[in-house]
């Protein structure tokens, strides 16, 4: 075992980078499940949005194009799950499943031609003097600016839905649509909105594996962190702050499990790989021990002649 | 009246599908489940050459079916049912974690041949297959011994199989071999395709200290991650992953699958197919080493070339005594070399190599 192996610094500024793609994805769709919809279309999205992003990288040169590509993109596919689910009134899990396998396909498809390439590199935010601060500098001062968008995000999502009337209007849309109905609300132009947020947010997050944390594109390159975060936002029990608590702690600890075996740690490596799925999932359910429920009409049809 | 209707519209299903196999019937049909997408460049990639290979020697006799990103466990058994009932003659499953299902549904269909990558358990109608990569992966160490600095080489693990164990020990037999320093640190991934956890873990290895990165899972992911880097040097694992050459890829392993399911599919063809035990390495052209790049001195490409050429001839076994186990105790005497039976079930590491295997 050699513990000194590990560098901290490089340790924290890693699991930053790893948590992210997972921050904004659940923060997505925290916004979606907020307003009612529950879409499983989640992993579709990203991939989606790794695609869209990594291409138009490429073909622009520009990395933050490719950002917004990839919002715009996985916009773009949830607009489809919007209208399956608040036009047509299709089953929202069986629409949210159809849309993962869809964009997991239809990504491969446009992903033909791009196997291999190298996207451009996204510089780091230069913050002068403060980068050059020991310890914290590197950690917190030596990142892409979509990081710090990431995390600028969840500030803006919690405010906005605790402190304004737009976000009071979103919960109450997804507690009671019938209610939000009554009182002359939009409730599907709301959700449609809500479900469009989640797409954006999941795009971003696919982008940043593609662009920034792998950066290549593979097929099926997710490889599932849709699925983990939609498992976040219930065990987050629908709440920024710990939603973002919950993304530093499964990417940490998935970054301090391979450390650790990097150092040769004497704890079965069994314990460590399935380490970042229990320990996530035992902090946040010991903090949702409070009174917070899904929201009333999570995944229920709405239309306006019921 | 719900009752005789659903039975009518499935008498008159099995009719349509009987009679969609009696069509068929003329033809061939192979079948392949893979673990990975095709397109993840490495592995699956290289087994979806061997099927494109299949439709290009047979053309119109044969038809191919693949299904991708099968999980290993129960849900390949439904895959490799359903490829069954649709009429596949042969099916290749193509991952050690398909063993035990395919066993399970090869007892189902008695009249479906089956062939398992990488696996031990044999049937009637269960053949297994599988290259000797360890032999590419001596090749290898030799070159990360050479060409290591920081004397520390990473390797990232997929699942603790005698097929990685092996290929771990023959790497680091011959890393040592020319490099007394060298350490190995191994990070067991538990995935054969994830590429940003394969980024992660090669990410990881780097910041330790590696400087040459081992792969043995699947995607090009580990490859991206070293080129961040800068002074990293990898190995192609399973496919050339030549758009990462000259640097940091700077040789590869490349299965060559092609050969084997022409044969097997030609033998089901002509009904002369029995269950058999295949394990091919260089020299039959089941394992290939992609091209050493430039980045690699030109004394060093030499000596592995040479340490190919006598794998390729039978000269040389990369287990070749004297040789111990990492608790000290004797695997190969002098000039012993390991048989087929231990290497299959290898699950040991040899003398030198730090940290225990997982169970």
């Amino acid at each position: 075992m050699d513990l000194s192996s590990i560098n901290p610094v490089l340790f924290v500024a890693g699991f930053l980078v790893a948590a992210t793609p997972l921050i904004f994805a659940a923060l997505g769709e925290l916004v979606a499940e907020k307003s009612g919809v529950l879409n499983l279309g989640v992993e579709g999205m990203m991939i989606i949005g790794a695609i869209c992003g990594f291409a138009t990288a490429v073909e622009t040169g520009s990395p933050l194009l490719g950002f917004a590509a990839a919002a715009v993109g996985g916009a773009a596919l949830s607009l489809l799950f919007a209208f399956l689910t608040q036009i047509t009134l299709a089953n929202q899990v069986a629409s949210g499943l159809a849309l993962t396998l869809f964009g997991l396909g239809f990504s491969a498809l446009l992903g033909q031609s791009y196997v291999g390439v190298k996207p451009p590199r996204l510089a780091e935010v230069n913050f002068g003097p403060l980068h050059d601060i020991p310890v914290l500098g590197p950690i917190l001062f030596s990142h892409d600016i979509v990081l710090y968008f990431g995390f600028a995000l969840v500030v803006v999502v919690w405010a906005v839905l605790k402190y304004t009337r737009a976000g009071l209007i979103l919960r109450a849309v997804g507690e009671s649509h019938d209610a939000a109905h009554a009182l002359g609300f939009r409730v599907v132009r709301i959700r449609t909105l809500a479900i469009m947020f989640g797409g954006a947010c999941a795009g971003l997050g696919g982008a940043y594996i593609s662009l920034i944390r792998v950066p290549q594109w593979t097929e099926g390159m997710t490889a599932g962190v849709g699925w983990i975060a939609l498992a976040l936002v219930v065990f987050a029990s629908w709440k920024p702050w710990r939603l973002l608590l919950g993304a530093y702690l499964f990417g940490g600890i998935t970054q301090l499990q391979l450390n650790l075996q990097g150092a040769g740690v004497a704890i079965p490596v069994e314990y460590l790989a399935m380490s970042p799925y229990i320990i996530t999932i035992l902090v946040l359910v010991v903090l949702s021990a409070d009174k917070s429920a899904a929201p009333a009409s999570l995944g229920r049809t709405f239309h306006a002649s019921s | 009246m719900k009752l005789s209707t659903l039975l009518a519209s499935a008498a008159l299903a099995l009719g349509l599908a009987g009679g969609a196999y009696a069509d068929a019937h003329g033809k061939t049909k192979v079948g392949f489940v893979f673990v990975g997408p095709v397109g993840d460049g490495g592995w699956t990639y290289e087994h979806n050459q061997g099927r494109l290979a299949v439709e290009k020697e047979f053309g119109d006799k044969v038809e191919t079916v693949f299904v991708e990103s099968v999980a290993e466990g129960p849900d390949s058994e439904r895959v490799m049912t359903q490829m069954a009932l649709d009429g596949a003659d042969l099916i290749f499953t193509t991952s050690f974690g398909y063993m035990d299902p395919t066993i399970n549904i090869a007892a189902k269909f008695p009249d479906v041949k089956f062939e398992h990558a990488t696996g031990y358990k044999r049937a009637d109608n269960v053949s297994t297959y599988s290259a000797r990569f360890y032999e590419g992966r001596a090749i290898q160490g030799h070159i990360a011994g050479k060409m290591t600095k920081s004397n520390v080489i990473g390797y990232i693990g997929s699942f603790p199989i005698p097929e990685v164990i092996r290929g771990i020990n023959s790497a680091y037999i011959h890393a040592k071999k020319v490099n007394p320093d060298v350490e190995f640190k191994i990070v067991w991934a538990y995935t054969w395709f994830d590429p940003a956890k394969e980024a992660d873990a090669a990410k990881v290895l780097i910041e330790q200290g590696a400087d040459v990165i081992l792969q043995h899972t699947d995607s090009t992911a580990p490859q991206a991650a070293a080129q961040e880097a800068g002074n990293v040097i990898t190995f192609g694992q399973a496919s050339d992953m030549a758009q990462y050459a000259p640097m940091p890829r700077v040789s590869s392993i490349i299965d060559n699958w092609a050969p084997y399911y022409i044969a097997r599919t030609k033998a089901v063809m002509d009904g002369t197919w029995t269950s058999t035990d295949t394990w091919d390495g260089i020299g039959a052209g089941m394992v290939g080493i992609g091209e050493i790049t430039d980045a690699v001195p030109a004394e060093v490409k030499e000596e592995a070339l040479a340490l190919k050429a006598s794998i390729a001839d039978g000269s040389y076994h990369p287990f070749t005594g004297p040789l111990k186990k990492q608790d000290g105790s004797d695997f190969l005497a002098e000039g012993e070399t390991a048989d087929d039976g231990t290497l299959a079930g290898m699950n040991f590491y040899v003398e030198g190599i730090t940290g225990d295997i997982p169970n």
